[in-house]
């Protein structure tokens, strides 16, 4: 029974997101148009084989995306009036996260499928191994989106600070993951700062999955995504639960 | 079996302590009211109760469910109206009561009825299909109260449900708790309208600085202090409160047109303010023997003279 209750609130949780935060302003630019601007500002004019940057862009869209639902959703229910509400109904802040990252990972997946499909049809993108493919888009969107419930947890009600401070964590990652510059280029402090970012272990399983060809065992990028999400949530759930009364 | 047990309860922020160490029972089919000044603690009070904050120290028991232990087991027998809880402004009515239906779990046929016989109590079944964005406060308020009792919990929770209304919502929600209550629901209403816990409550519970300092029926409470009888008078123009000055009258107050004479000796004054006005000619529009009222105890309880 409470596992059933359990799972339920986490879809209700996840249903009531996408109908009100998918649309909503800071969503739409952060998760949308800021991936497809920095597409535009590396790629678009320059002579770039495709197929060598293509997953780097895709991890790319698909860690904006996903991360990009996550942080808004609390600080918009505390700002709002709503979140005690929300607590008032038979849910635990864990469930409320897991609705919140569900919702994210969705919304990354939905995104994600159309940036592929595109690609595949307009850009001729090619891909190899379409099983590891699609495991690593839902790795990647449960990560992130974790990540981006992570993002959630400072004590702030107004969501203009929360998104221009995940914004500020979210924006030195792409650079640091080798999505511009690949990591078989990268050496010294650049390689070990690769190491340490979830996004680096998703670029190099969509290049097993497109290309055939990966830095490290996919076994590896996969243990790390897992790692890296199990680590978002327990974090998150430990700030959201202390910060829980901050901001009612 | 109480509805409502609470032995013990404490909850700090930082240095303060919001709730003291307070214990009490509330019976089944109870209306009960808590009251207290503002920062007393009352709002502290029901997100303890309610499983919103954890207490650092005592227990809650909703009907026999331990709060803390099985949470969403007593969760699922509750109706919460938060003070700051506002509903979706985004969805529209009909779809903010059916997200609170979806979370106790109503299957869908009784999730469709139940919410339109509620949109339809509440006066807001031809607005079913609007963003709550678009309506009152009022209409917002029974949207919330709504949402709260879709699922017609055993107990429910108030905080200040009828803060800043008008009065057709005001008593809308007033007569949904009574019914509520007629229904056999234990209610737990905390409000700022001393009169509104006076005609409700069966029992009602004071608290001040996170301390309960009286817990009885009002009428009871009233008869503590005895010696704040007063003598409300009217003339038919303007008059000095000092005009008054007696030694059996220990305060004189001005509420709009009238004058509130505090005394323990009411036949004394009301002889005394009908010698004046002969006396200076003075028309005596109305006047009321007032005995003692909730509102003077609550002040008394909480200090708030001093």
């Amino acid at each position: 029974m409470k596992e059933s209750v359990f799972l339920r609130g986490v879809i209700v949780t996840a249903e009531k997101n996408i109908r009100i935060y998918y649309n909503k302003a800071p969503v739409i630019i952060f998760g949308l148009l800021f991936p497809l601007f920095m597409f535009f500002a590396f790629y678009m004019g320059r002579k770039i084989d495709m197929s060598v940057f293509f997953p780097g862009f895709l991890a790319m869209a698909l860690f904006f995306t996903a991360s990009s639902v996550g942080p808004l959703i609390t600080p918009w229910e505390k700002q709002a009036g709503t979140y005690e509400r929300l607590l008032s109904y038979p849910v635990s802040v864990n469930t409320i996260i897991l609705g919140d990252v569900l919702a994210g990972a969705l919304f990354g997946l939905i995104i994600t499928s159309v940036v592929m499909t595109v690609a595949v049809l307009f850009l001729e993108v090619a891909f190899t191994a379409p099983i590891l493919l699609g495991l690593a888009i839902v790795l990647g969107t449960i990560c992130f989106a974790s990540f981006g419930v992570l993002l959630a947890s400072p004590s702030v009600r107004s969501p203009s600070h929360i998104m221009m401070f995940s914004s500020l964590i979210r924006f030195p990652l792409i650079f640091i993951s080798g999505i511009f510059i690949p990591l078989t280029e990268l050496e010294g402090m650049g390689l070990i700062l690769a190491y340490i970012s979830p996004l680096t272990y998703l670029v190099d399983m969509f290049n097993a999955g497109l290309t055939g060809t990966s830095a490290f065992p996919v076994a590896v990028d996969i243990l790390a995504l897992m790692l890296f999400t199990c680590v978002f949530l327990l974090i998150a759930s430990k700030f959201h639960k202390r910060n829980l009364a901050k901001g009612l | 079996m109480p509805a409502i047990k609470v032995e013990g309860l404490r909850k700090k922020f930082g240095n303060v302590v919001a709730v003291d160490n307070i214990s009490f029972d509330v019976e089944k089919g109870e209306m009960f009211g808590f009251l207290g000044p503002n920062g007393a603690g009352k709002t502290t009070t029901i997100r303890l109760l309610t499983g919103v904050l954890i207490p650092d120290a005592g227990n809650v028991t909703i009907e026999g469910v331990d709060v803390r232990k099985d949470m969403i087991r007593a969760k699922m027998m509750m109706g919460v109206i938060p003070e700051m809880g506002d509903v979706y402004v985004d969805l529209t009515a009909k779809q903010n009561l059916v997200l609170a239906g979806k979370y106790y779990g109503l299957p869908k046929s009784a999730l469709e009825e139940k919410s339109e016989e509620l949109l339809s109590t509440f006066g807001l079944y031809d607005r079913r299909k609007d963003p709550v964005r678009t309506f009152s406060k009022g209409m917002k308020q029974r949207i919330s109260i709504a949402c709260a009792i879709i699922h017609e919990p055993q107990v429910l929770f108030l905080d200040e449900p009828t803060e800043g209304l008008d009065v057709q919502s005001r008593r809308l929600i007033i007569d949904t708790i009574i019914e509520m209550n007629e229904k056999g629901s234990t209610i737990f209403l905390t409000t700022h309208n001393i009169e509104e816990a006076n005609r409700l409550c069966e029992r009602v519970c004071i608290i001040n600085k996170g301390r309960i300092v009286a817990i009885d029926r009002p009428e009871i409470l009233r008869g503590t202090f005895d010696n704040t009888q007063s003598v409300e008078i009217s003339f038919d123009q303007s008059v000095e409160g000092d005009l008054f000055d007696a030694e059996f009258i220990s305060k004189v107050d001005r509420f709009g047109d009238k004058l509130r004479l505090y005394t323990n000796d009411p036949d004394r004054s009301v002889k005394h303010v009908v010698a004046l006005a002969n006396e200076r000619g003075l028309r005596i529009v109305s006047m009321t023997v007032c005995g003692p009222s909730l509102e003077e105890a609550f002040v008394r309880l909480t200090g708030g003279e001093q």
